[in-house]
């Protein structure tokens, strides 16, 4: 409860449309030519200082590409983007690369410490958090720091910029990137793997427990400048990592492109967490600006008994189009979806699971809560199917929608699918409405309004919340109150 | 304590109140009865500050402060508690945890600081063996799925634990049975005290016999049109409303 008394606290601290990580940071920055072709292409791979095997990789990407039209099933409406009017690669001016520290530019330190993430080693260590959290941070198209790097090495983790990977790991990349998220997948997918600047790339190798969480810190600086983040991580036989994705950008009038790539390979014995707080700039209540966030994330349990886990607090972008799934193709393999998507303003959600079950005895668990307020659509949109020889395929899916007020929308749209007869699917769905009679009786309590969204939201959601790691359930908390601030009244 | 002014409120343009005068004084327990319609919910709506209706005239005094321009909120904190005649379900919300909610944030409202969890506990915990209110209860979410007479208990928890200024009871005794509601009884007599107002509206003696009220007032038709003492409410139980209906129609 001191979480939701804090909570509350903040929404009180701040004012009505303020986005708390709205601010920009001032540089000079290096940028690609405006607009997407070949040479784009070549310029973001020469950049990155690539082999001729990924620059290729690329190219036969981006020719897919041109032949792909934008997909329109989502429900979710905005104006025709226009591929050419935006830059793909923007990069601080005199970057040296991520080797140092003390080389990153000092007004990116301020940046990350503003949004409070420090990245200084010995800042984390002495800070009052006690559990250790190792961080690359992405700033615009460039990975800019990444912690704890030696302590990992020492135990065989690899956890690194996937710039730094593909000339150093070369072998690891080329046996794995794609292979999850194909480059031909979808118009996002493609279109990334075409263009991709940075993200994180980690190796957890056989039998070890990564002594740490490892977190990727992605922020969008420049303007009209698009952000495509690939990450890819793999965990070998029996180990175990918990990873952390956090994202803000700064408050802008015009719409950004965020479309990344996500690729998980769980094999045998192995486990992964993958917990997401996605916190872009979610447009103004009249729903000008806001981040486009088209992302593709998926996880391949590989392995018999391995297992991913999905966890996501959706709070920003103004258009949420986001799956992240599991491919169940180990026998005995698991796969989970958590989800919280919170709509606000004239937020657009789509966003949902697949389980794919492939193997024997494979069983998934789909929990999503999305909440929508203001005028915003909010749609679950999730998929659970069962191959022919999934024998025994479990899934329960749980699905609940909690609306505030009168003008919003929300959906659940699942499409069930088996081909084994042994498969049992359970479905779940309730939507419900914070009511005003529960309003008034929080309030005739002492509650006040948004001490009483916060308290009633918080129940709602407490069962996703309970899947995040510690620090990030409680940020998690407060961030969902900051969301519905003027939701209500 | 309690003054009600000349008191007119409208819902949907249907006046509901109609000019209705009441005092209630520090340490009294009055009582309302009344015929079902009569308002009497409504009268309890308003004074805890319940949106949806129009106040058209009149005034609500507490302690002298005029009090119809604060949210429910204020009034709470100023120590106003209706125990609801249909009290809501709260999914989601353990009972344990909006209890501390609701505490700390009255004592906040008035400036006092916040309970410690132990602290907290021990109180509720105390409370509820009064009321014979199972501590497995506390663990589940606020009212959802609580039996009628469950949820009246869990009524008087709260205004145990918010140590309120003016008691409102709406009906807390419809949906109990004989033992709870002896149970309910006990609880609101244990709260009686020289500095505590309660307003209890009822449609039967047996609780009166119970919570033994200094005051019986006759509600019809938005008005109160009848006080006298506790034996008012014996003289309703044998004669019923006809009188009042046909005088307030006049
Ligand atoms: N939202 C509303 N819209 C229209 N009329 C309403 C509304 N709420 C209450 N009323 C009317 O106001 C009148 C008084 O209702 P109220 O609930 O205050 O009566 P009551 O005395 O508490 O009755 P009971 O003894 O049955 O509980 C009734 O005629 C009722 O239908
Ligand atoms: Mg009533």
């Amino acid at each position: 409860m001191a979480a939701v008394q804090e909570t509350v606290d903040r929404v009180k601290a701040i004012d009505v449309d303020q986005y708390k990580y709205g601010f920009e940071t001032v540089l000079e920055t290096e940028k690609a030519p405006k607009g997407l072709s070949e040479d784009t292409v070549r310029y973001i791979s020469a950049k990155k200082n690539e082999p001729e095997w990924m620059t290729q990789w690329r190219l036969d990407a981006f020719r897919r590409w041109q032949t792909m039209v934008e997909p329109t099933w989502a429900r979710v409406d905005y104006p025709k983007i226009d591929y050419q009017d935006a830059y793909y690669y923007s990069e601080p001016k005199n970057f040296s690369g991520p080797d140092s520290l003390d080389d990153v530019d000092p007004e990116i330190l301020k940046t990350y410490e503003k949004l409070g993430i420090p990245l200084r080693e010995q800042e984390l260590l002495a800070g009052v958090k006690t559990s250790k959290v190792a961080v690359d941070a992405v700033f615009d198209s460039v990975s800019v720091a990444t912690t704890f790097k030696e302590e990992l090495k020492k135990v065989g983790v690899i956890f690194c910029p996937i710039s730094e990977a593909i000339r150093e790991h070369p072998e690891l990349v080329k046996k794995y990137l794609g292979s999850v998220v194909p480059a031909s997948d979808n118009f996002f997918a493609t279109l990334n793997s075409a263009v991709f600047t940075d993200g994180s790339f980690v190796y957890i190798p056989e039998g070890v427990r990564c002594p740490m969480e490892l977190s990727t810190y992605f922020r969008i600086n420049e303007r009209n400048t698009g952000q495509f983040e690939r990450t890819l991580i793999i965990a070998d036989k029996g180990s175990y990592v918990s990873y952390l994705e956090g994202c803000t950008a700064p408050q802008r009038d015009e719409h950004q492109l965020h479309a990344a790539v996500v690729e998980l390979v769980a094999l045998e014995d192995a486990e992964i967490k993958y917990s997401t707080v996605q916190n872009w700039f979610p447009g103004d209540a009249e729903g000008k600006g806001g981040i486009y966030n088209f992302v593709t994330k998926r996880g391949d349990c590989r392995g018999d008994r391995s297992k991913i886990s999905w966890t996501q607090v959706e709070t920003g972008s103004a258009i949420t189009w986001k799956y992240p799934s599991c491919i169940l193709r180990g026998n005995g393999s698991n796969g989970e979806f958590y989800s919280i998507a919170i709509s606000n303003g004239r937020q657009q959600v789509d966003s949902g699971t697949k389980m794919i079950h492939l193997g024997k005895n494979t069983t998934s668990r789909i929990i999503s809560k999305g909440i929508a307020a203001g005028k915003s659509d909010n749609t679950y949109r999730g998929q659970v199917s069962a191959h022919r020889k999934a024998s025994n395929a479990r899934n329960f899916t749980n699905c609940d929608s909690l609306l505030i007020g009168d003008q919003c929308g929300a959906h659940t749209v699942p499409y069930i699918e088996s081909k084994n007869a042994s498969a049992v699917f359970e479905h779940e769905a309730t939507t419900s409405k914070i009511s005003d009679d529960q309003m008034f009786y929080c309030m005739q309590r002492g509650l006040s309004d948004e001490e009483a969204v916060a308290l009633i939201v918080n129940g709602f959601v407490k069962d996703v919340l309970q899947h995040l790691p510690m620090e990030f359930a409680v940020e998690a908390q407060k961030l969902i109150s900051i969301s519905l601030e003027g939701s209500v009244g | 304590m309690l003054e009600i002014r000349n008191l007119v409120v409208d819902i949907d343009d249907k006046r509901i109140l109609n000019g209705l005068n009441l005092t209630v004084n520090k340490g009294e327990v009055a009582a309302i009865m009344g015929p079902n319609g009569s308002g009497k919910s409504t009268l309890s709506y308003v004074i805890s500050g319940k949106e949806d209706y129009t106040v058209v005239d009149g005034e609500i005094l507490l302690d002298g402060e005029n009090i119809l321009e604060l949210d429910p909120a204020e009034r709470a904190a100023l120590g106003v508690f209706l125990a609801f005649q249909y009290p809501l379900e709260i999914p989601g919300v353990g009972t344990m945890t909006f209890l501390k909610a609701v505490m700390n944030a009255q004592r906040k409202a008035r400036g006092e600081a916040e309970l410690t969890t132990p602290d907290l506990m021990r109180r509720v915990r105390e409370a509820a063996e009064e009321l014979s209110i199972n501590q497995e209860m506390l663990k589940r979410p606020l009212n959802f799925g609580f039996s009628g007479g469950e949820k009246k208990r869990m009524e008087i928890l709260q205004m145990a634990l918010l140590e309120p200024k003016l008691c409102i009871l709406d009906e807390t005794d419809s949906g109990l049975d004989i033992d709870a509601l002896k149970i309910v009884a006990d609880g609101v007599n244990a709260l009686r005290s020289p500095d505590r107002s309660f307003l209890v509206i009822t449609h039967y003696q047996r609780l009166l016999d119970y919570i033994v009220p200094d005051t019986v007032h006759v509600m019809a038709n938005g008005r109160i049109v009848r006080t006298g003492g506790k034996e008012l409410a014996l003289e309703l139980e044998a004669n019923g409303y006809a009188d009042y209906r046909q005088q307030a129609a006049e």
